[in-house]
């Protein structure tokens, strides 16, 4: 396959992907008695006001930050399953440093969303020590992670951060510590996007600038690629792999600040995941890992986000439809094996058939 | 609630059964993924079968209980069991046929079976969880051996029936995967796929079937957990609890005894962390500390197997012929 066509290939697996999703959600949600045409139609609504564009965009900058943090762990050939758990250490630490009395916030904004930061790099940073020095799958020990940390988190809010006055809920952050900006949501007419959209921008950029335009982007790559070539060629592979994983629990951190301290100002305990890093999961992979494709592929998984709550409302379809459309995409890609033989099959075709006039 | 324990043996006698109730769905799922990462299978879609199972179990026995009675269940198991290998499918189509990253497809079979059941309890019953089940398997004494001083009343008072069922599977499992030819093959899929396939082993149909078994017992897992733990259906029933089979696995080093020991030692954490601040409120140890317990330990577990590898060496590796 040339390098034109594996190009092409790379843009339209993703393309069938979603049709198929789409396609079977429909069926779905004919089984359920509704009709899928309206359920799209109702999707759209989204576009009808501009509440529900910042409220897209609100959810959109974290799923590009849990994107980029699953994206990024890729290309070094880790699988970063523990975005989840990598947020809610985010999330957390977000409310703990921004709860902090009596900060200027041109301090005690930076402070915060740095220590958010950190904590997910750190967090991160087990996985990919353990797999440095000991070889042990991160897959695993990421679920273990997320596990703790939705423990931990819980016990957090119930018992050092929590509000005297309500129940499973954490105290309010300082108003200097807040990621919301008042001129922002105005422009939105009230929704809540923040301060957030601008971090998960910067975060494409970061993410493209180090994998593309430093030798340490392109060290990734090669042990992303082979690591036994990686090694060979000098490269120090659990070194990158540590990085790595540290760079990635850092987006996954700051996505967690996003939600705890731009879209809330304080977090509740919760029995389940928020399954922002496990939409990651799928954001990163429709988007072939690369920078522009995650930013594509969030912006899409957040606009049916923002559309399963409009579907709910006026066509009745319920929300979860569009999780059951996140799993087949993730399926579908994951399998894309078969699109792409099917592909090539087509391809190879149409050059027998087409012969010398479309030859180029 | 206002509980007083005399004795010891009175703590032993609510601590005991409950870890048994516990257990029971966690190792029997672990078996499950014993069964496919030793075909060469790496299945992190348990949480999802094992969802699937349960929500399964929930509304057939919803929907049978006022005509068939306790025979409800019976269905309901078996119908747990066929819903999750229907799921497993998916995962043995996505992870051998199609080559795909077998983590990949685990995750996403995990989202497609919380996401299915809620979307069809939405469906059905306009909520997100079903209606409670009337009908549930009940505890009962196992006779004579409950009327042993002193063990008699911990160990076989209130023993659920289901425990016969994982007690069986453990004992079958380590029959079939040692002395059996059978089991061999499994085992030559995920040690040594090109060896096994230049003996005549046909490695795509034993990983089909390995990957198939451990629906059926995430499935039946499932179930388990709404006939004994819980009564309904819920986004929480399972919660986790697929990732903490998983973990019984590793911990276990894939060998049958071996899961069901520490499916054993996990069920006990979680209930000690249920009982524990019941029964000594003064001690003040955080419930957290026994919630994130048995994720520690595997961590830990896997830090100290990790340079031995007891894993499967093929799990999670795709086949392809032509690389032998």
């Amino acid at each position: 396959m040339d390098a034109k066509t594996k190009r092409l290939n790379a843009i339209i697996t993703p393309i069938i992907a979603v049709v198929l999703a789409f396609a079977i959600g429909s069926i779905f949600i004919l089984i359920s008695g509704h009709n899928p045409i309206e359920g799209f139609l109702a999707l759209l609504e989204v576009f009808s006001n501009i509440y529900n564009i910042g409220e897209w965009f609100s959810t959109a900058s974290i799923l590009i930050l849990t994107g980029t943090a699953v994206a990024f762990a890729f290309r070094t050939g880790m699988f970063n399953i523990g975005a989840e758990g990598q947020f809610m250490m985010g999330a957390i630490t977000g409310i703990a440093v921004g709860s902090i009395q009596g900060l200027p916030i041109f301090i005690h904004l930076p402070l915060t969303i740095i220590a958010a930061g950190l904590a997910g790099a750190l967090w991160a940073g087990i996985p990919g020590i353990l797999k440095a020095a000991f070889k042990v799958h991160e897959v695993v020990v990421c679920i273990m992670l997320n596990y703790i940390a939705l423990f931990f988190s819980n016990f957090l809010v119930e018992n050092w951060l929590k509000n005297p006055n309500a129940t499973a809920q954490t105290i309010a952050i300082e108003p200097s510590a807040s990621l919301s900006m008042g001129w922002l949501s105005d422009i939105f007419n009230g929704a809540r996007v923040n301060l957030g959209i601008f971090i998960a921008l910067g975060a494409v950029i970061l993410f493209w600038f180090l994998i593309k335009k430093t030798t340490f982007g392109y060290q990734l790559r090669a042990v992303g690629l082979n690591q036994d070539a990686a090694k060979y060629a000098g490269i120090s592979v659990n070194r990158n792999i540590v990085f790595s994983m540290m760079i990635a629990g850092a987006f996954a951190g700051l996505a967690g600040v996003i939600y705890s301290n731009g879209i809330f100002t304080y977090i509740t305990s919760t029995s389940g995941f928020l399954s922002f890093g496990m939409d990651g999961i799928a954001v990163a992979l429709l988007g072939n890992s690369t920078p522009f494709g995650t930013l594509l592929s969030a912006l899409l998984f957040s606009f049916l986000q923002a559309g399963a709550k409009t579907m709910q409302v006026s066509a009745g379809i319920p929300a979860e439809i569009v999780s059951i459309i996140t799993a087949l995409i993730i399926f579908f890609v994951a399998s894309s094996y078969a699109i792409q033989f099917v592909l090539r099959k087509l391809t190879e075709k149409k050059a027998k058939k087409g012969g010398a006039q479309n030859a180029v | 609630m206002q509980f007083d324990f005399g004795t010891f043996q009175q703590l032993l006698v609510i601590l005991i059964p409950t870890t048994l109730a516990v257990s029971a769905p966690i190792i029997i799922t672990a078996i499950g993924g014993l069964y496919s990462e030793r075909s060469g299978v790496v299945n992190i879609g348990l949480e999802g079968m094992m969802v699937i199972g349960a929500f399964t179990c929930a509304l057939t026995i919803l929907g049978l209980e006022k005509s068939l009675g306790i025979w409800a269940v019976v269905i309901a198991l078996v119908l747990s069991a066929i819903a999750g290998a229907i799921l497993a499918l998916f995962h043995a189509f996505a992870s051998i046929s199609m080559r795909a990253n077998q983590i990949i497809s685990g995750t996403a079979i995990n989202i497609m079976g919380l996401a299915g059941a809620l979307y069809a309890c939405r469906v059905l019953f306009n909520s997100k969880e079903t209606e409670a089940i009337g009908v549930s398997v009940t505890k009962f004494g196992v006779p004579f051996l409950k009327d042993i001083p002193f063990i008699g009343p911990i160990l076989f008072d209130s023993w659920y029936p289901t425990m016969f069922i994982v007690i069986g599977v453990v004992l079958f499992t380590w029959y079939l995967l040692y002395y059996r030819p059978f089991g061999y093959h499994l085992r030559a899929c995920g040690e040594h796929p090109g060896a096994a396939d230049s003996m005549g082993i046909n490695v795509t149909k034993m990983r089909y079937i390995g990957v198939i078994i451990s629906g059926v017992l995430a499935g039946l897992g499932g179930a388990l957990v709404v006939l004994t733990i819980s009564t309904k259906f819920s986004e929480l029933t399972i919660a986790g609890m697929g990732f903490l089979a998983l973990a019984a696995l590793v911990f276990g080093k894939w060998n049958p005894f071996g899961v069901l020991g520490a499916g054993l030692f996990f069920g006990l954490t979680k209930t000690l962390g249920i009982i524990f601040p019941v029964v000594f409120p003064d001690l003040n140890i955080p419930n957290v500390v026994f919630q994130i317990f048995p994720y520690v330990m595997t961590i830990l577990a896997l830090v100290l197997f990790s340079r031995k590898s007891a894993g499967p060496k093929a799990a999670g590796v795709v086949y392809d012929k032509g690389s032998r």
